[in-house]
């Protein structure tokens, strides 16, 4: 599977992106960030209500080897959780734009849309 | 390249392992390949065809001389005049406390005897083996640069090794010097670190090269460390630094079997006074029954801790080995484990964890 960036999402350093629909938004993580953790095998959601704090840590995610962090691209609360990676977690590297997103939010500060990179920006911020 | 890097040591197959696609990451002081493919079809190719690891990292030293068998039989765990010429056997150093400085193979080849150490260990074992040297008449060398070390592990890999080797393969527990893919003096070991069927091959350094590409044209996966430990978990193979270390000693960690006390070695004393009081923790293997992943480090409520954790790629569930307070180190007995604040269910069970009758 070839790395791809689609055009119609943010993204933020921590290699997260955000779909935003005027106040709310869906997250997931990018490809280069589901290639670097290698097969995701567990991937543990926060409960519908939390509050995300744009920069700080929201759920964990787990590869064979390691636990990493997924840190939020914007701050919110949580609307929807995507149920399916519990059994499905492998979507996260398939298809981390579609399947794999991992929360929606309802956005506390859409004004924080604006610190996100566009991807081509992003995109060359990983060469 | 992450800073540091050009620190660390490489193997004679840091080419081929750039050429396969690995991603390198730093381990022990080496430049290792953790992953090719991807850990879970490097670990189903083991487990179905056959897989081959450079493992060149892992160190030798060569023990000569008149005394040698008595100095070995003075620091190794195990009864050394019980290893036959050709054999092999697995033992642990003790400190005079019985805490665990390594856990090493032995391997007996005429008059001398080669002993392969953990690449984070090789350093102090080396030191350690030439601090107690003293008063026996051995020569000690360190041939940690001199040798590679590939181990071919699979259903299909003695198949593979023998297709390139000239002379019949060693059985299990057993060695054989020979010629493979045209080297040289290639040691063939009937030793894995997987649970399946295979070779360990310990060849001189400048040979490794040909060695590889032979047995990865016949068929042979390039398999990185990753895979490596997820297939040494499901059959519960202990990893040193993650269920042996220094503050615990063999018997807690299920290593009685490979103590004999009556051979005086260094830490028998101690060894024999915790096989006969029993000891207080126990090494157990244990499945989460809920969800998530239990890791080293996770604490057992109640006492205890996790000292490896995995996803099993052949079970396809969460996997790992604990110390627990012995009377709950008991299969069947249901565990739950603080996984960074989330309490998980997990329950203790029998070795190995996966056998291929699962």
């Amino acid at each position: 599977m070839a790395a791809s960036y689609p055009d119609d999402l943010k993204y933020h350093a921590d290699h997260d992106w955000a779909r935003v629909d005027g106040d709310s938004a869906t997250l997931g993580i990018t490809w280069y960030a589901q290639e670097q953790l290698g097969e995701v095998v567990f991937f543990d959601p926060p409960a519908v209500g939390t509050t995300l704090t744009k920069d700080q840590p929201y759920a964990e995610i787990e590869s064979v080897k390691a636990v990493s962090d997924v840190v939020a691209p914007l701050s919110g609360e949580i609307t929807e959780v995507n149920e399916g990676l519990s059994d499905s977690p492998e979507n996260v590297n398939e298809d981390p734009y579609g399947d794999g997103w991992m929360v929606k939010i309802r956005l506390s500060d859409v004004s924080e849309v604006d610190d996100l990179m566009d991807a081509s920006t992003y995109e060359g911020s990983l060469s | 390249m992450a800073a540091g890097a050009e620190a660390l040591q490489r193997t004679p197959l840091h080419d081929r392992h750039v050429a396969a696609g690995a991603r390198l990451v730093p381990f022990a002081g080496w430049e290792m390949p953790v992953q090719y493919a991807g850990i879970r079809a490097e670990h189903d190719a083991v487990r179905r065809h056959a897989g081959v690891f450079d493992v060149s990292h892992m160190g030798e030293i060569e023990t000569t001389g008149p005394d040698a068998e008595a100095f070995l039989q003075r620091i190794l765990s195990n009864d050394v005049a019980k290893l036959a010429d050709g054999g092999a056997q697995y033992s642990v150093l003790c400190l005079q406390d019985g805490g665990v400085l390594d856990d090493l193979f032995s391997y007996r080849l005429g008059d001398r005897f080669l002993t392969v150490t953990n690449a984070s260990n090789h350093a102090s074992d080396l030191a350690w083996f030439r601090k107690h040297a003293e008063g026996f008449d051995v020569a000690l060398t360190d041939r940690l640069h001199d040798l590679a070390m590939l181990a071919v592990q699979g259903p299909q890999a003695r198949e593979i090794v023998e297709g390139v080797t000239e002379g019949e393969l060693p059985k299990r527990f057993k060695t054989a010097t020979l010629t493979v893919a045209g080297v040289e003096d290639v040691l063939v070991c009937g030793t894995g670190y997987t649970g399946e069927d295979g070779v360990e091959l310990i060849i001189p350094a400048a040979g490794a090269p040909a060695v590889w590409d032979a047995v990865v044209a016949a068929g042979a996966a390039p398999a990185g460390l990753g895979a490596r430990d997820t297939l040494r978990l499901e059959v519960c193979f202990h990893l040193y630094g993650n269920d042996l270390m220094t503050t615990r000693g063999p018997i807690e960690a299920g290593l009685g079997w490979c103590c004999k006390e009556d051979t005086s070695f260094v830490g028998a004393d101690a060894v024999r006074a915790v096989r006969e009081a029993g000891p207080a923790e126990k090494l157990v293997p244990f499945a989460v029954t809920g969800t998530g992943i239990a890791r080293q480090g996770n604490p057992v409520v109640g006492g205890g801790e996790v000292t490896s954790g995995t996803m099993s790629p052949s079970l396809g569930y969460a996997i790992g080995m604990a110390y627990l307070p012995a009377e709950r180190a008991v299969p069947g007995t249901p565990i739950e484990i603080d996984v960074r604040g989330k309490t998980r269910t997990a329950e203790v069970r029998s070795k190995p964890l996966y056998s291929k009758e699962n």
